[in-house]
């Protein structure tokens, strides 16, 4: 079972060093733990472009789709068995990163 | 032979978690363990009277309620095998390490308390599938629409199922963290009964207080090691058996000091204080809900107000207030300073809650009795205005204005 962690921001900063190198930590422990699938850091919403391609021909919009305070600004997906075993590694991410997460599950695969 | 409706009643009762419990853990849904078991039980109200009660009527809901469950995930598998087969497994159990605690129902408790979904979507929930309420029923006593009450539990179910909330009790090292929002879950239940929020509600409804005991006394007999859960059970029992004499004939809310204390129902201030009487015995160091439950054994072994060992009280408000150092504790110790130390004290302890509590009724109408006995009449009558205002339980309205009146 895969979820969605995303990071969320509200302050516009970077990551300090010290966060970075929690991060690499807990990232470490994913790996170790058989719960990383993969993660990523975001540029911030305003170098996002939106695109809408449904009529045939692409319009692009600069910026985010959705304006507002909070946002995304990296991800993790992670392999665990149950929303217990999701949020608790989702916890030590928050506190790893120094922000907020949102947990996120994948409609499971049938196959 | 037994009346069929009478046993439908009781088998509803006793057997409706446990037969939900135990589909869901066979079939690892709560969809299909609540239709099944819902099935079951009309099928015996369709068929009891007819044949007659089983002798065994909780393993026949048992058997006709796999039954039912079977049928209908084979209906159902012809649309989307994989899928329901992948619900299956998941809902197999044996990747699963033993549980700590034995009963089905717990698990059914866990999974309906889990911390990751809404206060309001534990409590619908709980009621639904531990309580064995109808979505109706559970609409009408939280006062919303029927169908806003079946998408809340329905979104609820949705959740469990889609971002796989494990259907289990936790593990030793995880169930004092989660013990408190079980127990939290079960309060909310019992204090929308006893002193319900809505303006247009009964003062009191008795339904709700009993199913909140009914569900408590079932964790009590799953979990008697539990000191919180005694002393919720204890704070209930003391809490209820004062019911019937907390409103009175015209729908009056009736203070603890004007009560008639011969209107209590000894049966359960029996079962309260001998519970309180274990907790202390047992000489680990209490949570809230036995020093709560505490406090209402002093008050209800007292034989009036006067008689009341306020000094004991205002100790307990101290020890609650270390472990919870909340404004609404504050402003109940307040209540039992005044008898103690009198009513200047309590109003200055009042005062400095103010910038925390001034939108909450109870301030304000403790406020008005303190100022009341000061003989400030004024600002009495000012502060019941605000209580009144700010109340919601129409029996605590009634009594906030007579109070008033009594002022000239």
């Amino acid at each position: 079972m895969r979820y969605l962690v995303s990071v969320i921001d509200d302050n516009a900063g970077l990551a300090t060093p010290a966060e970075m190198a929690a991060v690499d930590v807990f990232n470490e422990r994913l790996q170790a733990g058989g719960h990383w699938v993969f993660a990523g850091g975001l540029g911030k919403p305003d170098t996002a472009t939106v695109i809408d391609n449904r009529r045939g021909h692409a319009i692009l919009t600069d910026g985010p789709f959705l304006e507002s305070k909070e946002y995304m600004a990296g991800f993790w997906i992670i392999e665990a068995t149950d929303l217990d075993v999701a949020l608790r590694l989702a916890a030590e991410g928050s506190k790893s990163c120094n922000r907020k997460v949102e947990v996120r599950p994948f409609l499971t695969d049938p196959a | 032979m037994r009346d069929a409706g009478e046993a439908i009643a009781h088998a509803h009762r006793e057997e409706w978690a446990r037969v939900v419990a135990g589909l869901a853990r066979r079939f690892g849904n709560l969809d299909i363990a609540e239709e099944a078991a819902a099935e079951a039980f009309a099928t015996a109200v369709a068929k009891w009277p007819v044949d007659g009660v089983p002798p065994n009527p909780g393993a026949w809901l048992t058997t006709t309620a796999a039954r039912k469950a079977i049928d209908r995930i084979r209906r159902e598998n012809k649309r989307d095998v994989k899928q329901k087969a992948a619900q299956m497994l998941y809902g197999d159990g044996k990747q699963e390490p033993a549980d700590e605690i034995g009963d089905e129902r717990l698990r059914l408790i866990f999974t309906c308390c889990h911390p990751a979904l809404s206060m309001e979507a534990r409590v619908a929930l709980s009621l639904r599938m531990v309580g064995g309420l109808t979505v109706a029923e559970i609409a009408r006593a939280f006062l919303v629409q029927e169908t806003t009450m079946g998408q809340r539990i329905s979104r609820a179910k949705a959740k469990i199922r889609v971002a796989r909330i494990p259907y289990r009790t936790p593990s030793a090292e995880d169930l004092p963290g989660r013990m408190p929002g079980v127990l939290a879950v079960l309060f909310l239940i019992f204090n929308e009964g006893y002193l319900a929020t809505g303006a247009d509600s009964d003062p009191i409804r008795p339904g709700l207080t009993a199913e909140a005991i009914r569900l408590t006394r079932l964790i009590r007999t799953l979990m008697p090691e539990d000191g919180e859960v005694a002393g919720l059970l204890a704070l209930m029992l003391l809490t209820e058996a004062r019911r019937t004499a907390r409103v009175s004939a015209s729908g009056e809310l009736v203070s603890l000091s004007e009560q008639d204390r011969g209107a209590w129902d000894a049966a359960l201030l029996t079962e309260g204080h001998q519970l309180v009487r274990e907790r202390m015995a047992a000489g680990e160091a209490p949570g809230r809900y036995q020093i709560l439950a505490a406090i209402n054994a002093v008050h209800t072994s007292a034989e009036s107000v006067r008689d009341t060992d306020w000094r004991q009280v205002v100790a307990l408000y101290d020890q609650l207030a270390g472990l919870d150092p909340s404004p609404v504790i504050a402003l109940n110790r307040a209540v039992a300073v005044a008898e103690v130390d009198g009513a200047e004290a309590a109003l200055a302890a009042v005062d400095g809650l103010g910038d925390k509590l001034a939108g909450y009724h109870a301030w304000h109408a403790t406020r008005a009795e303190l100022l009341r006995r000061l003989g400030q009449s004024e600002r009495a009558r000012a502060a019941y205005d605000k209580a009144m205002e700010l109340a919601g339980n129409s029996a605590e309205i009634a009594y906030l204005g007579r109070r008033r009146a009594e002022l000239g």
